[in-house]
């Protein structure tokens, strides 16, 4: 049998005031492609009505957020837009122009794991690293097999934010194939830039270095955040991703990621994007089939 | 010009924020007591979007190098020019040579100095705020350093005949009585246990050391949440969510209360229980480490209520203002 993405039937969203100038909708407690692909219609939806009052438009990975002025727009009216939008969102009429984009990875790599020796006492598994940790705890015989399933498949940017850049990436498999890991007990005070981390059902790209709380797997060669804008594949935003992106992790070695880190010092390093219209209907019915079609043109 | 003498503890370049880049993790950044420095920018003639200095418990002293009007709001700092005391929430006059020289804050924690034509740094998505996480916008996304030259914008007008025009009594907030911070519960509040959600509003909060920009992190009794089997995507952690944008002023409770402000990460995966509303949040940023703070919770049209007097003091004290 194919592996199919099962459908949430119905979202119970739930609308919450933040103060007197947030909305906040949660469109559901857990995290699944339907949620995310709502939170992204509705916010593109309501960015094209361009209401006047409307300061933020923040999707994020289950539900979104907007930031507005009360004096302009009454927070009872946008509740009810949203509601209304919500009502009149079909997924199935939905298509997505969006970017694929290979993002080299190197898995287990000195300076991650230097930093998770660290902090080896509050963490749930003292004696194994995050990689065997959460190899173990998803069922996997080795790290090297964990590290497998997590570059098997791409992964879609469901947020950005946390700070400047950082995406959030799900998997681009069915719920059963997804890997699931805790964040650390306590967070830690370090990670280092461009850390690829792993929490709840999320990856994340550490834009800068600083504190963390995700399970530590690799770095990557490519920066997500530059902000003086000297990298070609920055010229329009300091920051790299955006939500829909879809980031294919390719599993690399210690020569390939000194090669590529030299061209991003010198600010040589060409992104390698590819342009694809995503269309959620195919790829909730076939979504390996799918991804191997989205990942080819990147060969 | 105006010349950093000594730049104080933490002192940066805000102006009213950074807005439409929320959603790639920009947080707003701007003035932390945007009620201050609007009337310190409308003491100099400025409009409310002008750049302010912003001076953290302890005040900077500057030389200014030409003749312009000033003025002073916020936590109290004993400003001093040419070591003549000087009053604060007054529009002041300033000479080639003079030195303006502020103390350690009493009463509040953040103090303003605006200046005819705004301080002049290069705008970063058109904001002159600085947010040093990354290091953009103010100078040179950073935090003010002893002998740092700041450039005066273009005031387009001799602003002279604004000096004497001070704010009336009324007007001036006595931050150290101003304890009780109003919130909006909701967004993941039916994270807590009833017990928890009432004792939010009932106990008495501490501002901890750990109180920046970034957000204030408060002491108090221990916060407990319904226990529930976690929805798939959260992590294991009962305080733990799918990871979501946290609004500005919001309140989480990864165990102690930490409410965001304005320099905050822009999302994360903790359960946020209730946001300070927007009035407040300047009062809170004037509360001081070891200082309490009682949340009390208000409806939204309260907070509306709350919102439009505000506007209503800030137009009241810009119409009293002769030029």
């Amino acid at each position: 049998m194919t592996a199919r993405i099962e459908r949430k039937e119905s979202l119970s969203p739930r609308y919450e005031y933040g103060g007197d100038d947030y909305v906040f909708v949660e469109l559901d407690q857990e995290m699944s492609f339907d949620a995310n692909f709502e939170a992204m219609a509705i916010t593109q939806q309501i960015r094209e009505r361009d209401l006047p009052g409307i300061i933020e438009i923040c999707p994020a990975n289950a539900s979104y957020m907007i930031h507005f002025d009360p004096d302009v727009l009454a927070p009872t009216d946008l509740v009810d837009e949203l509601k209304q939008l919500e009502q009149e969102t079909d997924l199935s009429e939905y298509q997505w122009d969006t970017r694929i984009i290979d993002f080299p990875v190197l898995y287990d790599d000195p300076w991650t794991h230097e930093t998770l020796m660290q902090f080896r006492e509050n963490h749930q598994d003292p004696d194994a690293t995050d990689l065997e940790y959460s190899a173990r705890i998803n069922g996997f015989d080795s790290a090297d097999e964990f590290i497998d399933a997590h570059a098997g498949a791409p992964h879609m940017v469901t947020m950005v934010g946390f700070v400047p850049g950082l995406p959030w990436c799900f998997q681009m498999v069915p719920r059963e194939e997804q890997i699931e890991v805790p964040k650390y007990l306590q967070p830690r005070t370090d990670t280092p830039s461009r850390a690829v981390g792993f929490g709840g059902a999320f990856t994340a790209i550490y834009p800068v270095q600083g504190a963390g709380g995700y399970q530590l797997f690799g770095r990557t060669p490519l920066e997500v955040l530059d902000v003086d804008q000297q990298l070609p594949s920055f010229k329009d935003s300091m920051v790299f991703p955006k939500p829909g992106d879809i980031l294919n992790f390719r599993r690399i070695d210690r020569e390939e990621y000194d090669a590529i880190r030299e061209e991003i010092e010198d600010g040589t390093y060409e992104y390698t994007i590819e342009a694809v219209e995503f269309s959620p209907e195919e790829f909730f019915e076939n979504p390996h089939e799918y991804n191997a079609q989205l990942v080819e043109v990147l060969d | 010009m105006i010349k950093v003498l000594e730049a104080g503890l933490s002192t940066t370049i805000q102006d009213a924020g950074r807005y439409g880049h929320y959603h790639i993790g920009m947080p707003p950044s701007g003035a932390m007591d945007q009620f201050a420095h609007t009337v310190a920018n409308y003491l100099v003639g400025n409009d409310k979007g002008a750049a302010t200095v912003e001076m953290t418990y302890q005040g900077s002293d500057f030389k200014f190098t030409e003749d312009t009007v000033i003025a002073i709001t916020g936590a109290e700092m004993a400003p001093e020019l040419n070591g003549e005391p000087v009053s604060m929430w007054e529009t002041l006059a300033v000479s080639d040579g003079d030195v303006l020289s502020l103390q350690f804050a009493t009463n509040g924690a953040r103090t303003y100095l605006a200046v005819a034509g705004g301080i002049d740094v290069t705008p970063v998505m058109e904001s002159r705020s600085t947010y040093t996480l990354v290091g953009i916008g103010g100078y040179d996304g950073r935090t003010l350093e002893d002998g740092d030259t700041l450039t005066i914008g273009d005031a387009g007008a001799d602003r002279s005949s604004l000096v004497g025009n001070s704010v009336a009594d009324e007007h001036i907030p006595n931050y150290d009585d101003e304890d009780h911070i109003r919130i909006v519960l909701g967004l993941c509040d039916y994270r807590l246990t009833d017990e928890s959600k009432e004792e939010l509003c009932d106990a008495e909060w501490t501002v901890t050391p750990e109180a920046d920009r970034v957000g204030y992190r408060l002491e108090g009794p221990e916060i407990e949440f319904k226990p529930r089997e976690q929805p798939f995507g959260a992590g294991t952690d009962p305080s733990n969510v799918v990871d979501l944008g946290y609004p500005v002023g919001s309140i989480q409770v990864p165990q102690k209360p930490i409410v965001l402000m304005r320099d905050a990460v822009t999302g994360g995966g903790y359960a946020t229980v209730g946001t300070v509303i927007s009035t407040d949040r300047d009062l809170l940023s004037q509360r001081r480490t070891h200082q309490p703070v009682y949340f009390q919770s208000v409806t939204l049209e309260e907070a509306l209520a709350a919102r439009k007097a505000r506007t209503e003091t800030l137009e009241s004290i810009r119409n009293s203002l002769t030029p």
